[in-house]
């Protein structure tokens, strides 16, 4: 039986995943990876919204995309603390993006293969892009972790930045850590780079407990909303 | 960006890092890869994947190709007379001496 709180927590990854990247948009390193970025940005926006408006009506309180997307504290969302975390540096978006899309891609997978229709045909659509949103992202770690002595030191660190917060990402689905260990693996070891020891596993999200960083990101998304409720294009 | 390269103008600004690629992409099988334009990436399997993003967001294609602009030996506008204008009076090469059967596309 899915619940609206999976249901949520999968919307709330991949909307605060969509605000994180398209935050760069106009900021990449290349007018190129900026409309990549863009993609990958309105591809979770999409699932997002299919994802939120299904997890409104499992609620049965009357709340659409908008007013879960909009209306709701930092303390109501449900996403992993991985997706929220600021991208300081190009590198650390690169590394969010790889441990995320590679979990995504898995989740999907077995989603699409489940009893309740409604979410495997989201999960359908979804897997293709985050097959796409991995290969992208694995390209880019590849190339810096096995770029100049600068790139290096700055994916490694990256990696070794946003590592504790794949536990929370992928303790949602224990079964697939092997496949997704095996994935990211794969991608670290042709980017020369070292896998970190697992340490502390910072966690909360799907409980609302989240890093400050969430309600500013949440600021800036929901703002026009709050100040003209229900304005239209 | 400092104000010393402002001062200094283009010359100051280092060069792109990457090197510029010829977009080509086929719509549909049975159809020839059209050149649609260039981009920048610093390898081939970047360029590929951002041609991908930048020219077929709209299922434009089934096939891309992506060629460094450096291998590619282009006509000079100079040489326009001799290469071109010689072709302009022998109709004897245009296939219009045929009837074109019906329903041949793309011909």
């Amino acid at each position: 039986m899915t619940t609206f709180d999976q249901v949520l927590g999968l919307g709330d990854d991949a909307l605060v995943a969509a605000q994180r990247l398209a935050q760069w948009c106009a900021r990449a390193p290349e007018l190129e990876e900026d409309v990549a970025l863009a993609n990958i940005a309105l591809d979770q926006l999409g699932v997002a919204r299919l994802l939120l408006t299904y997890a409104g009506e499992l609620e049965g309180a009357g709340r659409d995309e908008d007013a879960l997307a909009y209306l709701r504290t930092d303390r109501e969302f449900r996403n992993v603390l991985l997706v929220e975390l600021p991208d300081r540096d190009y590198a650390v978006l690169m590394a969010k993006l790889l441990f995320l899309s590679a979990f995504q891609r898995l989740r999907y997978e077995s989603l699409a293969a489940g009893d309740d229709e409604r979410l495997a045909g989201i999960a359908a659509k979804a897997v293709k892009e985050s097959a796409y949103h991995l290969d992208h992202s694995a390209l880019w770690t590849v190339r810096l972790g096995d770029g100049t002595e600068l790139s290096h030191a700055r994916m490694q660190d990256a990696v070794d930045e946003v590592w504790p917060y794949t536990h929370e990402l992928v303790a949602e689905a224990p079964s697939l850590r092997p496949a997704w260990l095996s994935t990211v693996d794969d991608v670290l070891t042709g980017a020369t780079l070292t896998r970190p020891a697992d340490a502390w596993q910072p966690g909360g999200g799907r409980d609302g407990r989240h890093t400050e960083a969430l309600s500013y990101l949440l600021a800036e998304m929901q703002v026009l909303h709050r100040a003209h409720p229900g304005a239209r294009w | 960006m400092s104000d010393d390269r402002r001062l200094t103008g283009p010359a100051q600004v280092p060069a792109h890092d990457s090197p510029l690629w010829e977009v080509f992409v086929r719509p549909r099988r049975g159809l020839s890869h059209t050149h649609v334009g260039s981009l920048h990436a610093p390898d081939a399997a970047l360029a590929l994947r951002n041609a991908r993003d930048l020219y077929t967001r709209r299922q434009e294609g089934v096939s891309i190709w992506v060629v460094p602009a450096t291998a590619i030996t282009a006509s000079s506008p100079d040489e326009k007379d001799a290469f071109f204008d010689p072709a302009a009076d022998k109709v004897y090469r245009h296939p219009t001496f045929y009837v074109v059967p019906d329903g041949v596309a793309h011909l």
